[in-house]
């Protein structure tokens, strides 16, 4: 336990010990891939189920929260609460569209519906200002009555907000593991025939889980979209999707603590390899340590460090 | 009182008919058996029952509901709860684990009461572990309730199907050949098992191969051959019937199909 006292206090005073300031950047990233993680496990690590579109629904929180901060000019909070809600109610339209659908059939349903948010990203010129993205996405402040505005402006501010948006989305995916939600969850992973037969409404709760996977996502897009603040179509790239799953699959799916582990690593990780050796090397060092991860801890890197404890 | 009536219950394949038309029911508080050779439609009459397949034609009743049609979790709401013929757990998980997951329908926390008031949960969670523990104890698991189920024995993780199947709160538990693979002395102790679960109150409907289980612990027999049902009585009477004798020891017409 004074292990993780100790964990936990150097994670919080993170920016008193970090100087530099692209290291804070680096972790500021890392939280918010954790924050993405965490949401990609709820589907692919508890009701595994492998949503190749997440990408989208962290794309569509960015846009949400932008166009709502920059358009309309409304506070960032609101703009927020519509980046969780936005890609929410896509994923409710996603689970119900995925009734029958399973295992590449809903990989494919997912990536299909990434593809089609990034093309209209990309052509509602009115819109979005296509290519060319939203830039002067306005600051988070906290204005609390009586007391001077703070503003969210500097890493160190954000990187609190962004801790503390990792810790919630943490603590909501132990609270409904730790419940008859999850078990639920599970079973649809491990064995929907017999769920169904005890009673369980799987399409229920593989809608449910998609709709908070989403808004999860979601999250870390508003985040994203906010700390950035430009946001264009690159949003919707690919390589997030595969960063996700390669951060939960990694670090272990299906464990409450991996997904964070996982996003922590693989965000540091190419870094470090920038400032080890030449770009030449960078990928292919990141590649080599992936497959070895993979190769060595096929379970991923929390249930083979917790077993060894 | 019937807990369960099937009204010219037909599921066609293409052209094969894998039930053609029976009509049966299932008394309230007996151990009714469904008995036939290979491909008699005795799985097939199971899984349309539990809303696992769809029917062709007929009617399925429960309680006097019809519940034809129905997907499978509504079916188990109501109380018809059924195995496997083959072996199905959550196999990476615990036994304990198991059997909390079969107890979903005696629980109530949904997702805002999860995330918001653990107080809740705690509660529930304690209620339902003592369930869990009682459900354990009687299928016999008391020792190996940290064990994952895919460490289980055979005979184990058959027990186990079953402390799945009355942990989901069955009125009417549909059991797929439970004794399939188990040996003399295992299938004793789940003929002894099945008894009691008849004199708590819930109704056994069993299909099964093994005739002795079948006969020791039967109120009555209904024989289906050929997607028909040929014979319907009391298990010594079953056993007499020269249309049964016929279907079992074969005439080569259906033998084994």
């Amino acid at each position: 336990m004074t292990l993780w006292t100790v964990a936990l206090a150097v994670v919080v005073a993170a920016p008193y010990w970090i100087w530099n300031p692209y290291h804070l950047h680096t972790l500021i990233m890392a939280g918010i891939f954790a924050v993405l993680a965490l949401s990609l496990n709820l589907l692919l690590g508890y009701t595994g189920q492998l949503s190749l579109g997440h990408a989208a629904f962290f794309g569509l929180g960015a846009y949400a929260s932008a166009l709502l901060t920059v358009k309309l000019e409304w506070s960032p909070w609101i703009g927020l609460l519509a980046a969780v809600a936005v890609p929410a109610l896509s994923g409710w339209v996603i689970g119900r569209l995925a009734l029958k659908i399973r295992g590449a059939y809903f990989v494919l349903l997912t990536i299909s519906f990434a593809g089609v948010i990034s093309l209209v990203s990309v052509n509602w010129m009115d819109l979005t200002n296509g290519p060319l993205g939203i830039p002067g996405v306005p600051a988070i402040e906290i204005g609390l009555p009586g007391l001077p505005v703070v503003s969210l402006r500097t890493k160190s501010a954000y990187y609190y907000l962004v801790l503390a948006a990792v810790a919630l989305c943490y603590l909501a995916c132990a609270a409904l593991i730790r419940s008859r939600v999850g078990r639920a969850l599970i079973a649809l992973r491990e064995n929907e025939t017999l769920a169904e037969s005890v009673g369980i409404d799987v399409t229920h709760y593989l809608v449910l889980a998609t709709v908070i996977s989403a808004g999860m996502a979601g999250l870390g897009g508003g985040l994203y979209a906010h700390y950035t603040r430009f946001v264009s179509p690159e949003v919707f790239l690919f390589t997030y999707t595969v960063t996700m799953v390669t951060m939960v699959v990694a670090g272990g799916k299906g464990t409450l603590l991996g997904p964070v582990v996982g996003a922590v690593i693989f965000t540091a990780l190419p870094e470090a390899l920038r400032a080890l050796t030449s770009w030449q090397w960078q990928m292919a060092l990141y590649g080599i340590l992936l497959i070895a991860v993979l190769f060595f801890m096929p379970r991923g890197i929390v249930p083979t460090l917790a077993r060894r404890v | 009182m019937n807990v369960l009536e099937i009204r010219d219950l037909a599921v066609r394949f293409g052209g094969v008919a894998a039930l053609g038309g029976v009509t049966f029911s299932v008394a309230h508080g007996t151990v009714t058996s469904l008995i036939g050779p290979n491909g008699a439609g005795k799985t097939t009459a199971f899984n349309v029952i539990t809303g696992f397949q769809r029917a062709t034609a007929g009617v399925v009743d429960h309680d006097g509901v019809g519940i034809t049609g129905w997907r499978p979790y509504r079916i188990a709401a109501r109380g018809l709860v059924r195995t496997f013929q083959r072996t199905s757990l959550f196999p990476a998980l615990t036994v304990v684990e198991n059997v909390l997951t079969g107890l979903h329908l005696r629980g109530s926390v949904g997702v805002v009461t999860a995330l918001l008031r653990r107080g809740r949960v705690r509660e529930e969670e304690r209620r339902l572990e003592d369930d869990a523990a009682r459900v354990i104890d009687f299928v016999g698991l008391g020792a190996r309730r940290d064990a994952l189920a895919r460490a289980l024995s055979y005979g184990e993780q058959r027990l186990l199907e079953l402390g799945v199947a009355l942990a989901a709160k069955p009125k009417l538990l549909l059991l797929d050949e439970p004794g399939s693979g188990m040996t003399a002395s295992e299938k004793a102790a789940l003929a002894g098992l099945i008894r009691k679960i008849c004199d708590d109150g819930i109704t056994v409907f069993l299909v099964e191969h093994d005739m002795r289980l079948v006969m020791g612990i039967s109120d009555r027999v209904l024989v289906l051959d050929g997607g028909r049902l040929i014979a319907d009585g009391s298990a010594s009477n079953v056993q007499r019937d020269p249309a049964v004798i016929r279907a079992y020891l074969g005439a080569g017409a259906h033998a084994d199909a």
